[in-house]
């Protein structure tokens, strides 16, 4: 938000100028996913069902986007072995 | 076509003459527009026009994709994605479909996306009626769409090939709606000039011209369309901090239209030999006139015909008609009525609590001019009540008691013409 365009610096009809992913909607966080990677079976459920694809397989292990994790809960409802549990977020 | 002569480049042995109706005129001109995508649904009066060009597209007689949808939110939700893929599109509704269309409307201006709508003039409930009068006009004028309406059935069809061009003109972008009187025009058999099918196509300059936009995730000027290859995001959240900057460029384009309307009218008279003022008003004998009458749609016909019959007696009467609506041609108006003494504007349709809609518009430009005439509304024709030329005598007649008295009260500026009690 430091710098505000004018109206003829943006592109007709309010067609996004820059990237979506240039917002960090993960600030909007109130409750964070912590996955415990000792009960995690690598299942990709999580991954499956999560909107914000914010859950990520990196060849060993699940972690989670938290640029991009709203804090919804999905990961956590629908994990079978309860290997996430939802952390409120205590800000800085 | 006082000037001098001009041969047109489709001189009338050129053209095919065909005898139809208003609505099957349109659906001719939008066959011959190359038009990508029609998506309507029927509703009286404009049903013709689907009928006719589901029978065009069944026959094979057009390349364009036909979409029966099933409610006219549907048709233009249909449009705007079809547009937003950088498609031609059409619809047509009227009245009731009108007004369940209205909120798609104004994302289809919003988004920039050009495309033609025709809207056959019909009352709007309660309590039903299927006659005409502007009451479903009247409720789209804030929509942010170009809004053109025809006197006759040569004119719907000529102004539907225009509003093609003038919607798609890169100054512009914006959606164009062509407005035809609902069973005065639409069911009305009328002899007509058509162009040749390569002449429509010549003078669109072919399928639609896809508008540029720069954004900062792409190197060069991409297509504002949907294109998986350069993806874009249309149709975004834009609140407190860019909702207002999306919208200014929306009024700046709407102006900009009124000179593209202007050079596209010229346009076809080169091409046709026919021409409607100079696109926006279509003056009649308003040069030297006292009293004028300003009109818009089929009646006008009615008008300029007693207007003549006036000027037999020596009566200096004039008759200006807007042919368009949106953008409003304020300029022409202050214009042509500088050296008139009484405006009288006639309104098919009312605003409860208020001025029907043109006689407000009308105020506005009046209101900047030096010689302010005594300005008067008569509404008329609500729910398909027939315009007779003794109504319109009438009028007059009393326009000029009004005219020798010298001014109208307040409470007498508002009058309904042809009503009983």
């Amino acid at each position: 938000m430091s710098s505000l365009k004018s109206w003829k610096e943006i592109p007709m009809g309010g067609v996004a100028y820059r990237l979506s992913t240039d917002v960090k909607t993960g600030d909007w966080r109130a409750l964070k996913p912590v996955i415990d990677q000792n009960k995690c079976t690598k299942c990709m459920i999580c991954w499956l069902f999560c909107p914000d694809m914010s859950i990520i397989w990196d060849g060993e292990k699940v972690y989670v986007n938290y640029d991009y994790c709203k804090g919804c809960g999905i990961c956590a409802n629908e994990c079978p072995v309860k290997a996430i549990s939802m952390v409120p977020e205590l800000g800085e | 076509m006082s000037e001098l002569e001009l041969v047109p480049k489709y001189p009338r042995e050129k053209q095919t003459m065909i005898n139809v109706n208003g609505d099957e005129a349109i659906a001719y001109a939008v066959k011959q527009s190359y038009v990508d995508v029609v998506a309507a649904y029927p509703i009286t009066p404009q049903t013709i026009i689907v009928e006719k060009f589901s029978e065009f597209v069944a026959n094979g007689e057009t390349h364009t994709e036909f979409v029966a949808v099933e409610s006219e939110h549907s048709a233009m939700s249909a449009c705007v994605g079809a547009a937003a893929s950088g498609a031609r599109a059409f619809t047509a509704t009227s009245s009731q479909g009108l007004a369940l269309m209205v909120e798609v409307l104004y994302i289809a201006s919003g988004l920039r996306l050009p495309m033609v709508l025709a809207v056959v003039n019909r009352a709007l409930s309660a309590p039903i009626n299927i006659h005409n009068d502007h009451s479903d006009a009247y409720l789209m004028r804030d929509a942010g769409w170009i809004m053109l309406f025809a006197e006759n059935v040569q004119e719907a069809y000529d102004t539907t090939i225009q509003a093609f061009k003038i919607s798609e003109h890169p100054d512009v972008q914006l959606p164009a709606s062509v407005h035809i009187d609902g069973f005065f025009l639409s069911h009305t058999l009328e002899n007509i000039y058509t162009l040749p099918d390569e002449a429509v196509y010549d003078f669109l300059g072919g399928p639609r011209k896809i508008a540029k936009v720069r954004v900062d995730y792409f190197d060069e000027e991409v297509n504002y369309a949907l294109d998986p290859a350069r993806p874009l995001s249309i149709g975004n959240l834009a609140l407190y901090d860019y909702y207002f900057e999306i919208k200014v460029p929306q009024v700046l384009s709407m102006r900009k239209a009124e000179e593209v309307i202007k050079e596209v009218n010229e346009e076809w008279y080169k091409l046709t030999g026919r021409k409607y003022g100079n696109g926006l008003v279509d003056p009649f004998m308003v040069e030297d006139a006292d009293i004028v009458i300003i009109a818009m749609g089929s009646s006008a016909g009615t008008v300029r015909s007693v207007v003549k019959k006036y000027r037999e007696k020596g009566v200096k009467v004039g008759l200006l008609r807007i042919r368009s609506f949106r953008p409003f041609p304020h300029k022409d108006i202050v214009e042509l009525l500088s050296g008139s003494k009484l405006v009288a504007v006639m309104d098919k349709g009312i605003g409860p609590g208020q001025y029907g809609a043109l006689y407000l518009d009308v105020a506005a430009s009046l209101y900047h001019s030096k010689s302010k005439p005594i300005l008067v509304d008569y509404v008329y024709g609500l729910g398909g009540r027939d315009l007779s030329p003794e109504m319109v005598e009438q009028m007059i007649n009393n326009l000029l008691k009004d005219l020798e008295k010298g001014y109208i009260l307040e409470e007498e500026r508002l009058r309904f013409l042809g009503v009983r009690g």
